[in-house]
């Protein structure tokens, strides 16, 4: 029993991980750019979160904000940050990557104090249902569910329908998408959309799961989410899914067993260091 | 010399020591190290242990070169194996595993690190020290750049294929450029544990990399003049903002974004533009 609540943990804590790591993956699929600051648009999604929810809004409301904020803010980083710097070598988007991040980051701090925030209520957290002997709050299965939601409606955008066609044609070849009429700029645009849209949503989740919003809060998990993309071989989706539930879980139990040796946030580093030795492609095969 | 002075021609000097040092990885031979610091920490932390277990100064240096060293062959290793983006994401893996392993190890002090390291010399000295080293490694960093080695480093960085194609063992001058780099922030963090007397894990994060690498891009990338300027005004610059402290590390990150956008071939992409200017 004590295994499977150390595998449901670590699936829950994947599922966060595929959320972030889902978004940078689309990113890097289409622009080749490691977009560290996605880190601040998961803690932007916390703040505006916590931020409605004390003021009195429910919080089903305080995470569609947190979203609709987080989904706005991508497109304007892509903007004002990224596309001057698209015909640049790679080295030059990361580094104003982490600018912007660092800026952010502080950004925050100044607004809102070093300390961070707290929800003034946060029933997500307290209350659960009952699986069997098995405690999950509200809050974890929200986490769950809405990775579990997100990569469906992914996939099923990516499929089904024209915009999605048109997205996954600018990936192939830009140019050759370009002749058929698709605007590489408006899937570019759409991408960041989406993906800081489930930045924020991941980062109002983990604020609930924390109780807590503080302004560096986002940096690990995108530095792992970064891990992942790599695990997962750069730029493919089915990868990135596997590398964010496989680190969920060996984290979880990586904690039990490695703790004397290693931190636990170092695991996901070490799976990264020893998978590249052995598949330098990463797990999945890479485009 | 006033004491504030001193400490900041200290960090200054061993903050262009590890700018070079990260330039000649990353600059001459073109591989993205995003993790830097580990280095530097591994440096620090083997001077640490061998002066505070009574062995002299010298020695703590030597060991701090060698291990540094050693290390960067490892990391030099993966980038035989991974490439560009991959190898970024690699390197700064390695840095933040030392991190974790540094953190959990008892001998290493843990969390909270190795105190009690006595300096060698007075404040003044060190500051000597930290200058000395700082223009030994600017005056290997010229050298390696006119030798033979440098101009390979710089074909693998232009193009390691046609690199190869034309017979250059790439392996063996990538492991160079690691090795070299690596051991030039050993001889750093050597210098910074004797300064700091307290070396922590936290000194050689990620930031701690990412400032290194800002230096060096600043400056302006495979430039030694370039990584010199880049550490020297990316050092002070917090100190000239302190009349605004609060807002030292938005400015700094401000910075990155518009160097990046206005001129990414750094300080010495300006001034070689300024001089073309002149000339015509």
């Amino acid at each position: 029993m004590f295994y499977f609540e150390l595998l449901v943990a670590g699936l829950v804590q994947g599922a966060m991980y595929a959320m972030m790591a889902l978004g940078l993956t689309l990113i890097y699929g289409l622009l080749r750019i490691l977009h560290i600051a996605h880190a601040a648009v998961f803690t932007l999604g916390g703040y505006v979160g916590v931020l409605a929810a004390n003021s009195g809004l429910p919080l089903a409301a305080a995470a569609a904000l947190a979203v609709l904020a987080a989904a706005a803010a991508g497109p304007v980083v892509y903007g004002t940050v990224y596309r001057p710097l698209l015909d640049k070598p790679p080295y030059v988007a990361l580094i104003a990557s982490i600018g912007l991040l660092i800026a952010m980051e502080d950004g925050f701090r100044l607004l809102f104090g070093p300390y961070g925030l707290s929800f003034a209520e946060n029933p997500w957290f307290v209350s659960g249902p009952d699986l069997g002997g098995i405690f999950l709050n509200w809050v974890q299965i929200a986490l769950g569910l809405s990775a579990l939601v997100a990569i469906a409606g992914l996939g099923l955008f990516a499929v089904g329908s024209r915009t999605g066609v048109a997205w996954r044609a600018t990936v192939d070849d830009p140019e050759i998408a370009m002749s058929f009429g698709v605007s590489p700029e408006r899937v570019r645009l759409l991408a960041f959309a989406l993906a800081s849209a489930l930045a924020g949503l991941a980062g109002f989740l983990v604020g609930l799961l924390n109780n807590l919003i503080e302004p560096g809060m986002g940096n690990i998990t995108s530095y792992k989410g970064l891990a992942i993309v790599v695990l997962g071989g750069l730029g493919n989706v089915p990868g990135t899914l596997w590398a964010s539930l496989l680190l969920g879980v060996a984290e979880s139990f990586g904690t039990i067993y490695l703790d004397r040796i290693l931190d636990r946030d170092a695991i996901a580093f070490f799976i990264l260091v020893v998978v590249l030795m052995w598949r330098p492609q990463g797990l999945a095969r890479g485009r | 010399m006033d004491a504030y002075l001193t400490s900041l021609a200290t960090f200054v000097a061993i903050n262009v020591t590890l700018a070079l040092g990260l330039n000649l990885i990353t600059g001459f031979c073109g591989q993205v190290s995003l993790g830097h610091a580990a280095f530097f920490g591994t440096g620090a932390y083997a001077a640490a242990l061998v002066t505070t277990g009574g062995f002299p100064f010298a020695h703590g240096v030597a060991a701090a070169i060698l291990a540094a060293g050693l290390l960067g062959l490892v990391v030099g290793l993966a980038s035989l194996r991974v490439r560009e983006d991959f190898l970024a994401i690699t390197t700064m893996g390695a840095g933040f595993l030392f991190l974790g392993f540094v953190r959990k190890q008892d001998w290493l002090g843990g969390e909270f690190g190795i105190p009690g390291i006595q300096p060698p010399f007075a404040p003044e000295g060190m500051a000597v020290l930290a200058i000395l080293s700082a223009i030994l490694v600017w005056l290997a960093s010229i050298a390696v750049r006119r030798s033979w080695m440098g101009r390979i480093f710089m074909a693998i960085a232009r193009d390691e294929e046609a690199a190869s194609s034309i017979g250059i063992d790439t392996a063996r001058f990538k492991l160079a450029a690691f090795l070299l780099g690596t051991m030039s922030a050993g001889l750093a963090g050597a210098v910074y544990a004797h300064v700091v007397q307290l070396i922590v894990p936290d000194a050689f994060g990620f930031i701690q990399s990412i400032t290194i690498l800002a230096m060096v891009v600043v400056g302006g990338i495979g430039s030694n003049l370039g990584a010199v300027l880049g550490a020297v005004l990316l050092t002070l610059l917090p100190e000239m903002f302190r009349f605004v402290d609060t807002y030292k590390l938005l400015v700094y990150g401000g910075l990155l974004i518009l160097v990046m956008h206005l001129s990414p071939d750094g300080l010495v992409g300006i001034g070689r533009r300024l001089l073309r200017a002149v000339r015509r």
